[in-house]
């Protein structure tokens, strides 16, 4: 069977929206495009922007952005893993990836009072200083997390019935992958070692000691295993993270009125989806001349088809589940 | 007139054996309403051990720890508008219900909760319950085309195909355990009462006969009767992001529940068939090696015990409930919830009670364990794929139903074989 995608009703013109605000007007739309991991929309954009001012955000602020943007990947690969698992018919899993993702959520309110869509960052660095125990809270939820990691790899990574569901279902060779422009963890399932992270780093990813989880075949099974590694290295980079931030100031030098010279510049980042990009072309004014976000989610739906070719309906569900689409994001 | 139905209660058989009507009607009575009961509380327990299972309350607001949730949800369903879809079929509409219902019902018929504790002891019992649950496959398909769409069309199909593909293996199954019937005395049963007395004559259940040919035919029929009840992990012709709802989509209010109440009946009465096939019906665990008066009483006694320990269980409840006005109510209630099931509780410790109600309890707590599994499989494990599913029953399940079967035979035969042999010699 083939499939076609319709999309396009959630299409709220964000890009559109991009060009009539200031730049730091427009910082808190982006955090509703993927809403479920609106941290890392957020780090993108000020870093997008950042780029264009050739502004750095200081090694503290840097620090934080780190540990939140982990956090938020924890959080993203937990509502996939729930929502996954449910359209396979597993029930269980989804409540307990959302009882664990609570403790991020607190995390994240704690810091800037918003649990969903955040608005964390600002560009040029941070605006809120963390608050007390915030070292200890992220600590703590390292220590509170792994168990529970494994405790979903419990109930699904040996189970018969998952395995038979996800092996040999929406095989996605290397080379469709390149060809169609899948990042993420789909293009990582498929054995490509790209993680923007490592690639050209950004922030203090530099100074990160982690790795970059592959798989062989690139069905769904090794798409699962990849973001339940990937959970585990960001595990380990929040660890670091916690044990190295710097102090010092949390916002670079960056005038009042954001006017940026005349240029263009595009940066993307490694979103819990895969590769967010921003591409913003700058007129001299205070609004961007044209805004172009390249969205994970949305390029990688272009791959369903081709994973889909020659499989059941039933299998559908399972890979647009695996593919970790938002729609939101899609149509923006 | 009075005399004679009297003169059932000192009788030891069956009402259809002793021929009294009357008390044949007051069984199946008994049964209908019980079966409503067992398929209400079985409504709350599932959602409340989903729910923890699932690290969730479940009901809590309805009553006491959300004790009168199913009366307020069967309440809402009965006054619900009464919706048949315009281009349905209308009688066949109406009647699907009805017949997957029906079928279901009738099955309990046969089902012996006591040595004495049946409608009646059908010498062919055992085919007669296999032939009424295909007959709920009817009932579905009906209900699927009749409502003239998509989902419950493709949802009747795979239910069906499901049903009788599994009752293959299911059949397979049965005829092991009809098989054992016939070992020491080379007379067999279908008898369901009759199935049970064999077990009780070899004093083993047959779960534990010929290690491991007698529990491979029972974990045989245990997978199949899941698929045989759609059920997790065989719960595809209701899989929600494929098929909404399955063959029930255009149903609501009352006809939807009736199919509610179907497939609760229908799961209870496969779990009777395995109970009394396999784990030896109304009979006490541990017949076989903690025997003798004393044991005998003891185990009498853990009916109203069990009885006593959930009422101290609520009791316990009521007390530890937040001690404000709000929640006086439902302190109460739980509390009079507890007292009823101590008084239960007394009442079955009562000598003359204990002797004849103590096969029922057996039966309904080795009956209750399947149920408890199909909670538990619900919230473990993901679905199959449909073609996966009918791989598992033709390629998996009939192969091993005909494997233990055969061998079963074969060593039964030896069995049978050797005996002979030894009255010769003798």
């Amino acid at each position: 069977m083939g499939t076609e995608c319709v999309i396009g009703y959630l299409h709220r013109g964000v890009e559109k929206i991009g060009e009539n605000r200031t730049y730091p007007m427009f910082n808190p739309y982006v955090d509703r495009m993927d809403y479920v991991a609106a941290v890392s929309n957020g780090l993108g954009y000020c870093e997008t922007v950042e780029h264009l001012l050739s502004v750095e955000a200081p090694p503290r602020a840097q620090y934080i952005r780190v540990i939140l943007t982990e956090l938020c990947r924890i959080a993203s690969h937990q509502v996939w893993l729930g929502t996954h698992a449910l359209d396979i018919g597993a029930l269980t899993p989804l409540f307990y990836a959302f009882r664990d993702r609570e403790e991020i959520l607190k995390i994240f309110e704690k810091y800037c009072g918003a649990r969903l869509t955040t608005h964390a960052f600002r560009i040029g660095g941070c605006i809120y200083e963390t608050y007390d125990g915030f070292e200890q809270d992220v600590r703590k939820y390292c220590g509170f997390f792994l168990p529970k990691l494994d405790e979903y790899e419990e109930l699904l990574t040996t189970n018969r019935i998952w395995v038979t569901r996800t092996k040999k279902v929406g095989i996605l060779k290397p080379e469709d992958c390149i060809a169609l422009g899948v990042t993420g963890p789909v293009l990582r399932a498929s054995g490509v070692k790209w993680d923007l992270r490592k690639a050209q780093p950004y922030e203090c990813y530099r100074d990160m000691d982690f790795e970059i989880p592959t798989g062989l075949n690139g069905d769904t099974y090794d798409r699962y295993l990849v973001r339940i590694a990937e959970m585990r290295q960001s595990v380990r980079i929040l660890q670091q993270a916690v044990e190295a931030i710097p102090s010092g100031p949390i916002m670079a030098r960056v005038p009042k009125v954001i006017k940026p010279a005349v240029g263009e510049v595009y940066h993307s980042i490694e979103a819990p989806k895969g590769e967010l990009g921003y591409f913003i072309v700058s007129d001299g004014s205070t609004q961007p001349y044209r805004l172009r976000v390249r969205p994970p989610s949305f390029v990688n739906l272009q791959a369903l088809d081709t994973m889909v070719r020659g499989m059941l309906v039933a299998d559908v569900v399972a890979v647009i589940g695996t593919l970790d689409i938002v729609l939101g994001e899609v149509d923006r | 007139m009075l005399a004679s139905w009297k003169s059932y209660l000192s009788m030891d058989v069956t009402p259809g054996e002793a021929g009294s009507q009357l008390w044949a009607t007051v069984y199946i009575i008994a049964i209908v309403l019980g079966i409503s009961l067992a398929v209400i509380a079985m409504n709350w327990l599932e959602r409340k051990i989903l729910a923890h299972m699932q690290v969730r309350l479940g009901p809590m607001r309805v009553g006491p720890h959300g004790l009168l949730q199913p009366l307020a949800d069967a309440l809402k369903l009965l006054i619900k508008e009464d919706i048949i879809p315009a281009n349905a079929d209308k009688l066949v509409f109406w009647s699907a219900p009805v017949v997957v219902t029906m079928t279901a019902f009738i099955t309990f018929l046969v089902v012996p909760f006591g040595r004495t504790h049946a409608v009646t002891d059908m010498n062919i019992g055992v085919l007669f319950m296999l032939g009424l649950s295909s007959l709920g496959v009817l009932g579905i398909i009906m209900a699927g085309w009749s409502s003239n769409s998509h989902y419950p069309l493709i949802g009747s199909l795979r239910s069906s195909a499901q049903m009788v593909s599994y009752e293959v293996a299911m059949g397979l199954a049965i005829v092991c355990a009809v098989l054992l019937t016939s070992l020491p005395t080379g007379t067999g049963t279908l008898s369901m009462i009759g199935i049970v007395e064999a077990q009780n004559a070899q004093r083993t259940w047959f779960v534990f006969k010929f290690f491991p040919l007698g529990f491979l035919a029972f974990m045989v029929f245990a997978i199949a009767m899941i698929a045989e009840t759609n059920r997790a992990p065989f719960d595809l012709p209701e899989a929600e992001s494929e098929l909404v709802a399955g063959f029930h989509t255009e149903y609501s209010g009352f006809r939807w529940s009736l199919f509610f109440l179907a497939e609760y009946s229908a799961m209870l009465a496969v779990s009777s068939i395995a109970v009394t096939l396999w784990l030896g019906g109304w009979l006490r665990p541990f017949a076989n090696t903690l025997g003798g008066p004393g044991w005998d009483l003891a185990f009498s006694l853990v009916p109203g015990l069990s009885f006593l320990a959930m009422a101290a269980g609520c009791f316990l409840g009521a007390m530890r409930m937040p001690k404000i006005v709000q929640m006086r109510a439902q302190a109460l209630g739980l509390g009079a919830f507890g007292a009823l099931l101590a008084l239960l509780g007394l009442v079955l410790l009562a000598s003359g009670v204990r002797q004849r109600v103590q096969d029922i309890f057996w039966f309904v707590a080795k009956v209750a364990c399947f149920m408890y599994l199909y909670i538990w499989y619900r919230g473990t494990f993901p679905r199959y794929r449909f073609d996966q599913l009918m791989r598992v029953g033709w390629k998996v399940l009939l192969p091993l139903g005909l494997g233990v079967l055969i061998a079963t035979a074969i060593v039964g035969a030896r069995q049978e074989l050797g005996a002979a042999i030894m009255r010769v010699v003798r």
